[in-house]
């Protein structure tokens, strides 16, 4: 991908002579990305934010301070314990308190969010390869598979992506059998979401191919005899690098947050591997009963994560296309 | 123009066939309708029969049409878990659903537009920036949060509002609706305000944009030149070009508050088909899933068309267009 950097960012002017050549380090430095970047102090919060919960999510072996999913390290007396405040009984000591399990909330946020993101980006992975791959067949190859895929696409866009989802959860649930559908439940969930999705990777891509398939460059690589694979693959692709990563990042805020609802509504990350959404399903049973905390900060973590991606998302929209500019 | 609404019915007959065959096949391929019907005793005679007698053996083709045919009647099968018919679980669930989307879906568009066109005019106040940064942050929130959270404060915290159910309903020809009475009306505050929120702030946003585009354009300004006021320029001139899009938008949006009604009836507890439909997830209960997908795209593809014949209806640019492609 920083190869095609080049191609959303074209150089900004430079007075100290442009002839020598420049290391890819310096070239990044004087790109308008980097210029708007560190202009730009909501960028830079959110971009902090969202590597420093990607670090929690990644270390969370590392930093959580209790085991929370190990049963033999649970005690029931510290079932309840309020945040920043050590048990009356036990006299353990967690920072944001404990469910009515005694699990230490920090602990089940951090591994919560593993989760949550890890079901995110596969989804999103997964429904860019598969957006692409139809993209790029609709528009370069066309004829009646761009009809077949464009239609599909149509007819799926006419539902909310949420919907289309749960749906497909329901449907994959159905395929396989019982006993399995706790273990399977994740990878259920990111292939409904990333099947969710597909379209607007899919319509972007055939949008951008239709345009780059008329350029020179692409008449020139079928004349020297390149097979459509090769030419689709390793000339198309990287010159439509910039939308599809636009529309990656928007499309991670979004399988973040269905991701949250689906396991929030009991269809989707199973209680022994809770996700974010999970976790707040499970604070939302005690809000009546004035224990807060189960439920708050498992949603403020989620806020945050689906605000920084959201706002990075804007960002690389205004940066990346040049008609807003 | 009479070319252009036939073609756009029969795209719209396309998809939900296309979407009546997905609803088809899962009824068809996942799970064995035998199994269900058949007791442990049935000997392979009993199940070729059966098969026989309930078309199984004929070609798909024929089977679809079958269960188009079945579905029109409003015969889906029977419910896994509940054990009664598909087509009366729904009826009966439906009115609640529609009476939480429309609420929520008027509350979205009456505040949306107000608030859209008032951030455009006072565009730097102080108040219009407030707005604009707080529908920032609840496009951001998921639906299922923002009804945790006015849960907390309106039911737990001030106690005001129930915070889940329907209260009590009233029976309007046969139709029990839970807004004809205080107790369902007061049930029905909080979810419609989180069901309509999201679409609120979206329609707000597009309200906006639209009418600060056309507050630049020429002909605004010639109505100033002219010596207009404020008001006749805004809401006589203005606003008139702004809806064009504003009503393709909402359209669609009015069928997503449908869909996104499953969230908020499992927050709330709102016996509707959302939360039919989600526990028809939990059991896999197939008849039930299959039922509402048809059910959703036959709303979802009616709303687009009405929508689309309605965007014709307003804007007389597109019958010129179309009247002079010659019906293409």
């Amino acid at each position: 991908m920083a190869d095609t950097q080049p191609k959303g960012a074209a150089p900004r002017p430079v007075f100290s002579g442009a002839v020598s050549p420049k290391s890819r380090l310096q070239r990044w430095a004087d790109s308008d990305i980097w210029y708007s970047f560190k202009r730009s102090p909501v960028t830079i919060v959110a971009t902090t934010v969202f590597f420093m919960l990607i670090a929690g999510a990644l270390l969370a072996p590392l930093l959580s301070p209790y085991t929370p999913f190990d049963p033999g390290s649970l005690n029931l007396m510290n079932g309840f314990t309020e945040p920043m405040a050590a048990n009356a009984f036990t006299g353990d000591y967690f920072l944001l308190g404990t469910d009515d399990q005694g699990r230490d909330v920090l602990s089940t946020i951090l591994f919560g969010l593993r989760i949550s993101l890890f079901v995110g980006i596969t989804a999103v992975l997964f429904a860019m390869t598969l957006g692409i791959t139809l993209g790029l067949i609709a528009g370069y190859i066309g004829g009646w598979l761009d009809g077949l895929i464009m239609r599909i696409a149509d007819i799926q866009l006419t539902f909310p992506s949420i919907m289309v989802a749960m749906l497909l959860y329901g449907i994959g649930k159905g395929l396989i059998p019982p006993a399995l559908r706790d273990e399977m439940a994740i990878w259920v969930l990111i292939v409904s979401i990333g099947l969710s999705e597909w379209v607007q990777f899919a319509r972007t891509v055939r949008g951008a191919t239709l345009v780059e398939r008329e350029k020179e460059y692409v008449q020139a690589a079928h004349l020297i005899g390149l097979s459509k694979w090769s030419i689709m693959l390793r000339h198309i692709l990287p010159n439509v690098a910039g939308p599809i990563l636009v529309i990656a990042t928007i499309s991670l805020a979004l399988a973040i947050i269905a991701e949250a609802t689906l396991s929030f509504l009991g269809v989707g990350a199973p209680k022994t591997q809770p996700s974010l959404g999970t976790l707040i399903n499970v604070g939302r049973q005690f809000i009546l009963s004035g224990e807060w905390w189960i439920l708050l900060f498992p949603s403020l973590t989620l806020l945050a994560l689906a605000l920084s991606v959201n706002l990075l998302g804007d960002w690389l929209r205004d940066v990346l296309n040049p008609k807003l500019r | 123009m009479l070319a252009f609404i036939i073609r756009r019915i029969g795209q719209a007959l396309l998809v939900l066939l296309a979407v009546g065959f997905v609803s088809f096949a899962m009824f068809k391929f996942m799970g064995d309708p035998l199994e269900n019907l058949l007791g442990q005793e049935a000997t392979l005679a009993d199940r070729a029969e059966l098969e026989e007698r309930l078309g199984l053996n004929d070609p798909i083709p024929v089977q679809y049409m079958q269960y188009l045919a079945r579905a029109m009647d409003g015969n889906f099968g029977v419910s896994y878990r509940v054990g009664l018919p598909v087509g009366e679980v729904i009826l009966s669930r439906l009115p609640a659903t529609l009476e939480l989307a429309a609420l929520s879906g008027f509350l979205a568009i009456f505040f949306g537009i107000i608030f859209g066109i008032y951030t455009a005019i006072r565009r730097d106040g102080f108040i219009a920036q407030t707005i604009m940064t707080t529908s920032l942050i609840g496009v951001s929130l998921p639906t299922f949060l923002i009804g945790v959270f006015l849960i907390w404060a309106f039911a737990v915290n001030l106690g005001w509002l129930p915070s889940f159910g329907r209260g009590q309903t009233a029976s309007v020809f046969g139709v029990e609706l839970a807004i004809l009475t205080w107790s369902g009306f007061k049930s029905m505050i909080l979810p419609a305000v989180t069901l309509g929120l999201y679409q609120m702030t979206l329609i707000m946003r597009l309200v906006r944009s639209e009418m600060l585009e056309v507050l630049r354009s020429d002909y605004i300004r010639f109505a100033r030149a002219r010596g207009l006021g404020d008001r006749a320029i805004h809401f006589g001139h203005a606003l008139k070009n702004t809806l064009v899009p504003v009503i393709t938008i909402t359209g669609l949006q009015l069928g997503s508050i449908i869909a996104f009604a499953i969230i908020t009836e499992t927050v709330f507890q709102w016996p509707g088909v959302g939360l039919l439909f989600i526990n028809a997830v939990n059991f896999v209960d197939i008849p039930v899933m299959s039922a509402y997908l048809l059910l959703v795209g036959a709303i979802f593809v009616t709303i687009n068309l009405i929508v689309d014949l309605l965007y014709f209806v307003i804007d007389p640019r597109l019958q010129a267009d179309r009247a002079g492609g010659g019906g293409h």
